[in-house]
Parts: structure tokens; C-alpha cells; sequence
């Protein structure tokens, strides 16, 4: 939903980003309102997962340059739970198995967090076990996994269904889904989409990064961006992505060697 | 002590084991039933020299907080301060001192008895074959099997001849049929100073079971050295549970001689934390293999703390099963040690073993030494083992931070994970005793 005057929720300003002293971002510009749907697409290493990872916070990314502004704050500033906990959520590609963490113990903590930032009361074990069941549907989960140990031993679509209600207990403002759609049979990414159609709304936005078209077949973006050599090379609407999905990234290739002298390396 | 020169040191420490002897000699006599083991044991002490880490089983454990301990029996007054939480429901606590008799005032639950004095000497006359870490390789199997219990032979080790040649008392109980409620065996030595001996002997018939929970403590210059001998019958099962809760200068050393007749089932989980030197060394004998046997052990050191877990499991017959998980969590400047031996002889075809080691180190001064010791000679076996040492895993740590839980309460819950995997193991009962705050040394949470 594009609406010039809903408020911007997210900033960001010619950003350069290197990880272990290689630089994978080249100045990234993307300005996101409340309500809208923006989608990132671009080949593997063009830069598009090191900028989900740069704005979560991740500590092995270093900013060099540019500036991130989310509601105003510098959010480059903040530590990765402060992000967190202010609403920015970061859905990941891979997402990490804890042995022996609960999941359940796991959701409690990280909502009640997020609750406690949002001025709400936290919840005790009871209340907390109403909330996420009432969740669980919202990814059609097996409460089941609430009892396992943090993504331990789920398959690839239990793990990004169980990112998916992360999202829905922690009601972010910006939510960055990191390839959710890779790895998910058509039954599992029609459940995952469902959920991100669900918990969009007027007051929130959200950043798919994703390498292919699929996942905009079920979730229609407001935006689309090309990234190439750790930058936005382009952006449009969601033809776009049709575009891509019709000529592939070639075209990309040439637009690039078109520009200015680049730097080669990618990510 | 260590300012002394080389020679000096080892007089003091030869000098230490004797002054415990001479020490007793003047106090309390022991048991009659067990005057003549406790003479034997002694004598074989005295053939020994102490431990050193010249010896390859303590290679890695230096002693020196033993020899601070003053060498003489524990205070009688001092243990009495102590304040233990209540027994929970479904428990039978029996409190061992070293000195007053655990079983006063208490009755046994249906399927325990004493064993009268008479069958004891028998018990303890029965020359035991041990597992003596000493020859440990050696292909015994010709040998004509025996009971496993240790205490006074030659080649045990150190710490269980320690206990069997200080211990004044030894509760001895017979288990028949399934015994209900979990046996508690609790000492808490608080801040007393000296040398707390303790000795426990379970003979399960066959068939039997029994849930044992033993709980150590101490926070002051006090050794507590204490040897549990369990003899599972055939189809037994025993479910034995240790919360070592040191502090201070305290050092804990425990012996455990587990002999298992086919068809039966041990499971032995420990969690031990906060001692200036602890050392368990659980060692089982599966006497003709056929056997399961599970162990779970959980060790914490900091500051500048030593914890040493030397586990023995020998197979000397077909079809035992072993699965095995230590794991251990060194700060400060901490040390811990891991050694696993397993011995699968000719006569143990078909034998299943698994054993894994994994260590959290979260100091750059701590220190893991960790090692496997498998010794097979039969060819048709399974056995596996894996060591690991990494530290707090940065990815675990960012998943948690991306979620909004601050990095120390992040690394708490990864820890309380990794420890949760053998502390659940711990017979039901161990919860009021709070293992995982004792482990994290964290405020024990209010009930």
C-alpha cells in the first residue's frame, strides 16, 4: 500500500558495509513508509543478505559509510536487541538451531522483550501460552514445536514457518525476510506467504529479500529493487520482478558495464 | 606450598597421607564389620605413593588443594550448621557424617534392609578383582570374573582406598523389588575443616530397582572422599544421580566401583561445580557383558578451580551397551578434565558403545584437557566417540540478539541449554537440590 504520506519507518543513505575487510556495499539508498511491501531482488552476492544482516546488526558486518534511520533514530547505533526490541525484525535464511533452549522458554523471553518496549505488560508463562497458540495458526503450526528445542531437528519449512511466528509474537515495524522462500515446497511457501499477507498492515512495512519471482506470485510488493555490486541499481514496481523473471539478470550485467568504473568484487 | 622445592613438596605430600592414617588411628574406631577392610585399604595406601602428575591418571590434576586440607577428621560440631532444604515427597534422605549412624531414627522403605554384620564380612572379604586405573589395558578376560568392588585392592584407585581406609562407617543396604521412593544420601561438610570419609555399599538383587540420589557438599578446607560400590544382579536397574555443590577451598574425591550382571540397567548422571579440586571416577564392570550402561556427567570450573571426571566402563562378557555424554564449562582460570576409557576385550563381541565429550570454554586462561581412551580387541563391535571444545557459538548468540535478548541473558540461556541436556537426566528428586543455579552459579531462583 503506497501512500505518500504515511510516515517513513526506515532510511537508509548511500550505506557502505564490508565484512572480514572485503566491501559488499556500495552506497544503498531505500526509503520505506508504513504499509508498504518491498521486495529485493538480485543474484547471490550482489549484497541483498548483507544488507538484511547489516540492518539486524549482525557483529561480523562493519559500516563504513552512509546512515541507517528507523523512525527517526539512528538505528546503526543501537545493539542488535535494541533493534529488536524497538521493531525491527530480521527473518533469516538459515535460521540457527539451539539445542536444548526451548522454544517455548525461547518466545517468551523474546516477546515479553518486545512487549516491555512497546509499554505493554509482560506476560507469565499462562497468558504467554494463550498468545502463541492463538499464533500458531497463523503458520498453521503443530504446538508441538513449541516443546522442542529452538529449530532443533525441524525440517527447512518448519524452521522458516517458525520465523514466521516470531514475527507474529514480536509485531514488528519493519520486518526483513531473508530468503524465506528458499528451500519451501509450493504447499510451505503458500503457508509462509500467508502468514507475511496476515501480519502486514497500514502501520508496518516489510523487506522480502528474494532471488526469485515465486514468493511475489503470493505476495505482491509495492516495490521492487534490482541489487547488483552492493548497490540498488534499479527500481519499479511489481512488473519489475516480471521483467526479471522473463529476461533473467543478463540485462543486469550490462547495465552495469555501463556504468562508471565499479568496483568488481561481490559478496 | 608453592614456594616449597621439589623434593620438599613430595615429603609433604608422602607426609600428608600418613598423618590422615596416624589422625584416625587416634579417633573414633570404626565398624567391627569393617575394621579389617579399613586395615587392609590402609595398608595398600601406604604402599602408595600419592598422586602426582607424574602419574599419567592424574597428568593433567594437580593435588595441590588436597594437600592444603588439614589432615585430620572432620569436626564433629561444625557439619551440624548446616542447612539443608527439605526433603521432597517420595524421598528417603539419609544423612551421612561420617560419624552418627544414617539409618537412626529413620525406617527403610519397603525393599531396603541393612545387611547384617556377619554377610557383610563375607562382602568384604571377597577379594575383589577392581578396575585399577593402573592396568587398565590389560586383557583380563581369562581371568575368572568377579565382583567389581574396588575398595580394597591393590590396584584401585587412590581415592577409593582413601575413603575405604578413612571410612569409619559404611551403610550397607540390601535392595529387593522395586523400591518406591527415591534413596537420598546427603553430606554437608559447611565450612568445617578436615577430612569427611564416606562409604556406601547397594547390593541390588536381582530384578531390583532403586532410584539414588547422592548429594555432597562443602565450602570450607574440607575433603569429602567417598566410595559407592553397587552390585546390580541380573535385570537390576539403578538410577543413580551425584550433585557435588563445593565452594572454597573444598575438595571432593569419589570412587565408584558399579559391577553389572546381564540384563541390567545403570544410569549415572553427575553435576558437579565450585570445588577447589573435585574428581569422580566412575567405573563400571559389565562382568559378562549383556548389560546397559548410561552416563551423564556435567562439570563446571572457575576462578582457579580443577575438575576431573575419569570414567572406566569394561566390558567382559558379550552384548553391553554403553552411551556415554560428558560435558564440562571452563571460566576464569579454570581447569577441566575429561578421561573416558573403555575397554571391549576379546570376550565382548557385539558390544555398542558410544561415547562424546563437549566443552564450553569461555576463558582464554581456562583450560580443557579431554581424552578418549578407547582399548578394543574384540573385531565386531560398534563403538563411536567424539570430543568437542568450541566456544559460545556467535551465530546462536546474534539468532537470540536478532530476537531481542540481550547478549548475557543470551549466553545465560545457551548455557542453561547446554547443561540442560544432562541435568534432566538427574533422578526427579535433584530438583529441590537446584542443579543448574549451583552448575551457572547463579541466584537460585526463589521456589
Amino acid at each position: 500500500m503506497i501512500r505518500p504520506e504515511a510516515p517513513v519507518l526506515l532510511e537508509i543513505r548511500d550505506l557502505h558495509a564490508s565484512v572480514a575487510d572485503q566491501p559488499i556495499l556500495h552506497g544503498v539508498n531505500l526509503t520505506i513508509r508504513a504499509g508498504e511491501i518491498h521486495a529485493v531482488m538480485g543474484r547471490n552476492g550482489s549484497g541483498k543478505s548483507t544488507l538484511s544482516k547489516v540492518l539486524a546488526g549482525h557483529p561480523a558486518y562493519t559500516v563504513t559509510g552512509g546512515s541507517v534511520s528507523y523512525r527517526g533514530e539512528d538505528l546503526l547505533a543501537l545493539a542488535p536487541e535494541l533493534r529488536a526490541r524497538r521493531g525491527v525484525f530480521l527473518g533469516f535464511q538459515y535460521p540457527v538451531e539451539i539445542p536444548g533452549v526451548s522454544n517455548l522458554e525461547f518466545l517468551r523471553v523474546a516477546t515479553n522483550g518486545r512487549r516491555l518496549e512497546q509499554g505493554a505488560e509482560e506476560l507469565d508463562t499462562f497468558a504467554f501460552e494463550d498468545l502463541v497458540r492463538e499464533r500458531l495458526a497463523v503458520v498453521q503450526m503443530d504446538p508441538a514445536f513449541l516443546e522442542r528445542s529452538v529449530n532443533e531437528g525441524f525440517s527447512g519449512g518448519e524452521k522458516k514457518r517458525n520465523e514466521i511466528l516470531q514475527m507474529a509474537l514480536l509485531d514488528p515495524l519493519v520486518a526483513i525476510l531473508d530468503e524465506t522462500d528458499s528451500g519451501l515446497d509450493i504447499d510451505a511457501l503458500r503457508i509462509v506467504a500467508g502468514g507475511v499477507n496476515q501480519l502486514a498492515t497500514p502501520d508496518n512495512a516489510t523487506l522480502l529479500i528474494t532471488h526469485y519471482q515465486r514468493l511475489l506470485d503470493v505476495i505482491t510488493p509495492d516495490y521492487v529493487h534490482v541489487m547488483a555490486a552492493g548497490r540498488i541499481l534499479r527500481t519499479g514496481g511489481k512488473e519489475l520482478a516480471l521483467e526479471l523473471e522473463d529476461r533473467g539478470y543478463d540485462w543486469v550485467d550490462a547495465e552495469l558495464a555501463a556504468l562508471a568504473p565499479q568496483p568488481v568484487e561481490v559478496g | 606450598m608453592a614456594a616449597l622445592s621439589m623434593p620438599t613438596a613430595v615429603a609433604a605430600a608422602s607426609g600428608w597421607g600418613s598423618e590422615l592414617l596416624n589422625a584416625l588411628e587416634a579417633g573414633v574406631s570404626p565398624e567391627p564389620a569393617l575394621a579389617a577392610a579399613r586395615q587392609r585399604a590402609a595398608r595398600a595406601l601406604a604402599d602408595r605413593t600419592l598422586p602426582s602428575r607424574r602419574q599419567e591418571a592424574w597428568r593433567f590434576t594437580d593435588i595441590a588443594p588436597l594437600l592444603a586440607i588439614n589432615p585430620a577428621p572432620l569436626a564433629p560440631a561444625a557439619t551440624s550448621g548446616s542447612i539443608l532444604p527439605s526433603a521432597a515427597a517420595g524421598v528417603v534422605r539419609l544423612l551421612l557424617d561420617g560419624l552418627g549412624d544414617p539409618l537412626a531414627g529413620v525406617t527403610l522403605p519397603a525393599g531396603l534392609e541393612t545387611i547384617p554384620t556377619a554377610a557383610l564380612e563375607a562382602l568384604l572379604q571377597d577379594q575383589p578383582r577392581d578396575l585399577g586405573a593402573d592396568d587398565f589395558s590389560k586383557d583380563r578376560s581369562h581371568e575368572p570374573s568377579s565382583h567389581a568392588a574396588a575398595s580394597a585392592g591393590s590396584e584401585a584407585p587412590w581415592s577409593g582406598l582413601l575413603a575405604a581406609a578413612t571410612a569409619g562407617r559404611l551403610l550397607a543396604l540390601r535392595v529387593r523389588g522395586v523400591v518406591e521412593p527415591t534413596l537420598e544420601l546427603v553430606s554437608d561438610a559447611a565450612s568445617a575443616a578436615g577430612v569427611l570419609p564416606l562409604r556406601v555399599l547397594l547390593i541390588l538383587e536381582p530384578e531390583a530397582r532403586l532410584e539414588l540420589l547422592q548429594v555432597h557438599r562443602a565450602a570450607g578446607a574440607s575433603l569429602t572422599t567417598v566410595l559407592v560400590e553397587a552390585r546390580l544382579g541380573a535385570g537390576a536397574r539403578l538410577s543413580h544421580g551425584l550433585i557435588g555443590e563445593g565452594g572454597g577451598p573444598a575438595v571432593l574425591l569419589a570412587d565408584l566401583a558399579i559391577d553389572q550382571q546381564p540384563g541390567s540397567h545403570y544410569a549415572f548422571t553427575s553435576a558437579v561445580a565450585g570445588w577447589a579440586l573435585s574428581r569422580l571416577e566412575p567405573r563400571v564392570l559389565q562382568s559378562d557383558g549383556g548389560a546397559t550402561t548410561r552416563l551423564r556427567s556435567l562439570q563446571r570450573v572457575d576462578g582457579r578451580q580443577i575438575a576431573d571426571q575419569h570414567s572406566q566402563v569394561r566390558f567382559e562378557g558379550p552384548e553391553g551397551e554403553l552411551d556415554q555424554l560428558h560435558k564440562a564449562i571452563a571460566d576464569g582460570a579454570g581447569r577441566s578434565v575429561f578421561n573416558g576409557a573403555v575397554a571391549v576385550p576379546r570376550a565382548a563381541q557385539r558390544t555398542n558403545a558410544v561415547q562424546l565429550s563437549r566443552s564450553l570454554l569461555l576463558s582464554d586462561r581456562a583450560r580443557i584437557d579431554t581424552k578418549p581412551q578407547l582399548e578394543i580387541v574384540a573385531d565386531d563391535v560398534k563403538c563411536a566417540h567424539g570430543a568437542t571444545v568450541s566456544r559460545l557459538q556467535s551465530e546462536e548468540l546474534f539468532y537470540l540478539q536478532s530476537r531481542g535478548i540481550a547478549a548475557a541473558t543470551a549466553s545465560r540461556l545457551l548455557l542453561r541449554g547446554f547443561c540442560g541436556e544432562v541435568l534432566r537426566e538427574l533422578p526427579a528428586a535433584a530438583s529441590i537440590w537446584q542443579p543448574l543455579a549451583m552448575v551457572l552459579a547463579e541466584e537460585a531462583p526463589r521456589p
